[in-house]
């Protein structure tokens, strides 16, 4: 009896143990890449870092304005090409499609968040550079061909959080808007979508964040130069993309100013990360 | 009248929007299945699943060996902590612990942070301040924390569905609280628990970022699980960057691919019966 007591009692501090194991590691990953990222971007020069333009690590320059834009602009890409796909596919998926259908869409979708981004990005290599090089010219290797890899990309998580949020609407939602004489497009579009607002908003938000922290994709077709982006079909680099080109040659206050893109980045994520929180709380789902 | 036409006019151009959108979304992923099949299929040799990588063979074999490796090692990790902790949060915490809503915002908070940045501080903690080297281990670790959120959760959701019935009725029978987890809770939970199980090792065959600076990018199967190895989807990247073996990236694709169709399958027979199970 007294056996099986503490058996209780050291399996309660176990699995107590074990739950604080997550925020364990969300303090370690903080300490870790801020204590080596911080020291860096003082020295460099917290303004001269963020604001710089000239990224030459062979003079010691360090200025990463280039990928924060390069980062923005390919997120604001995809957003522009995967949200409205995902929204409408998402519109589909809640109130057109037929019960046989959704069994084989579904799975589909799933799969589609499923692929690993190599792969996108070697699809993207072999199909969408050629396209891009023979109808618009250039290199192929561009802003828009990041975009549109990446805008595929999130449609999958963009398509998981707004059905959610689409079919939590009421159905009476619906259902009033039919007996005010409204077609079934109509209803769903100018009542239940609205309805289902920030929920979609929490799905855009996700989609952002898993943009923003793409990598291996973005770095086979975006060209990866280190220069302020200047037009849709030249080449950019973006934040991630700076880290994982550079870190296995580089060394002291190179590979400093490579962690301090990472704390950038992180400060990006956590901000989106809160936002989603945030909203996601404001509509319960 | 003209009201009239308009809504319908409105209703038609709404619908095709949406009809369009549900093909693109599927098109696109049947063209990029097939593309990748049909120009795949035909590079799978014999030599690319030799035991040793030379740069004549260019052998995955290795990397699928790292990649099985690195999976189980990282599910040894992630699966044990992430159940404990959602034991802990569903079984155990009062309601409104402070705790258990902090576990879960940081929880959130790891499945939010992109995989490079795991990458980084893998290499930070594991591969230097720790000394692994770039090794398995070190891969392991870093893709087990990556994972731990995934498990929680899904883990979690399993065990908030098992009915309090089949708790009151193991206490009713003089069944002590641990006693009724295990042989009640957790058996019933078990379907749930398994698809999060599926879903994380789809992510590990995936990742790439986070273990080109933890496992190293090796070709080669290390000795022990200090040494560096690349697995399947770090081995497609090595490929492009050095930019000499498509037909050898093609087939890779296609052995990815079929992993991740098999992993989403059994993932969704699981939920399947897990649904049936309900009703």
């Amino acid at each position: 009896m007294i056996k099986n007591k503490l058996k209780e009692q050291v399996m309660h501090i176990v699995f107590l143990l074990s739950a604080c194991i997550s925020i364990l590691a969300v303090a370690l990953i903080c300490i870790f890449i801020f204590i080596n990222g911080i020291p860096a971007m003082a020295e460099i020069g917290v303004f001269k870092f963020l604001s710089g333009t000239v990224w030459k690590p062979s003079s010691n320059i360090y200025g990463i304005f280039p990928m924060i834009l390069g980062s923005l602009y390919v997120t604001a890409g995809a957003i522009i090409i995967g949200v409205p796909i995902g929204i409408l596919t998402a519109v589909f998926l809640a109130h057109f499609c037929p019960q046989k259908l959704y069994r084989i869409l579904k799975p589909i979708i799933d799969l589609l968040a499923g692929i690993p981004s190599v792969v996108y990005g070697f699809f993207g290599l072999m199909v969408i550079l050629p396209l891009i090089r023979n109808y618009l010219g250039g290199s192929g290797s561009s802003m828009l061909a990041a975009s549109i890899v990446l805008g595929i990309m999130i449609i999958p998580t963009v398509i998981g959080v707004s059905e959610t949020a689409i079919r939590a609407v009421p159905e009476s939602y619906y259902e009033g808007a039919l007996a005010l004489g409204a077609t079934h497009e109509r209803s769903i579009f100018f009542t239940v979508l609205p309805a289902a607002k920030s929920g979609i908003l929490a799905g855009v938000i996700l989609g952002i964040g898993r943009a923003i922290g793409e990598t291996m994709a973005v770095v086979m077709v975006a060209g990866n130069q280190a220069i302020i982006p200047s037009g849709l079909l030249k080449g950019l680099r973006t934040l991630t993309a700076n880290i994982v080109l550079e870190m296995g040659y580089a060394a002291d206050l190179h590979r400093g100013a490579l962690i301090a893109t990472a704390v950038v980045l992180f400060v990006f994520i956590l901000i989106i990360n809160l936002t989603f929180s945030v909203i996601k709380r404001r509509s319960k789902i | 009248m003209k009201m009239r036409s308009w809504s319908r006019i409105q209703a038609i151009l709404l619908r095709g929007a949406v009809y369009l959108s549900a093909v693109l979304t599927a098109g696109i992923l049947i063209c990029l299945v097939i593309y990748i099949l049909v120009k795949g299929i035909p590079h799978l040799s014999f030599n690319l699943f030799s035991f040793t990588y030379t740069t004549e063979n260019v052998s995955m074999f290795p990397a699928l060996i790292n990649t099985i490796t690195i999976t189980l090692l990282s599910l040894l990790i992630a699966v044990p902590l992430g159940i404990f902790s959602a034991l802990y949060l569903v079984e155990y915490a009062k309601r409104g612990n402070r705790l258990v809503s902090l576990v879960r915002l940081t929880a959130e908070t790891l499945s939010g942070i992109p995989s490079i940045v795991y990458g980084l501080f893998g290499f930070l903690l594991f591969v230097t301040t720790l000394g692994f080297g770039y090794s398995l281990l070190a891969g392991a670790l870093t893709l087990a924390i990556m994972i731990l959120p995934v498990i929680m959760r899904t883990t979690e959701e399993a065990l908030m569905s098992v009915p309090d019935s089949y708790r009151e009725g193991s206490f009713g029978l003089g069944a002590g609280k641990l006693r009724t987890i295990f042989r009640i809770v957790l058996p019933a939970a078990m379907p749930g628990i398994l698809a999060g199980i599926v879903l994380s090792v789809g992510r590990i065959v995936g990742e790439t970022a986070a273990l080109i600076y933890t496992a190293g990018s090796v070709a080669q199967i290390p000795a022990n699980l200090l040494g560096s190895g690349r697995t399947l989807s770090v081995h497609m990247y090595a490929l492009w960057t050095e930019g000499l073996f498509i037909e050898q990236s093609y087939a890779t694709a296609v052995v990815l691919l079929v992993i991740v169709i098999g992993l989403n399958t059994v993932s969704a027979s699981i939920a399947k019966r897990l649904g049936k199970g309900k009703v």
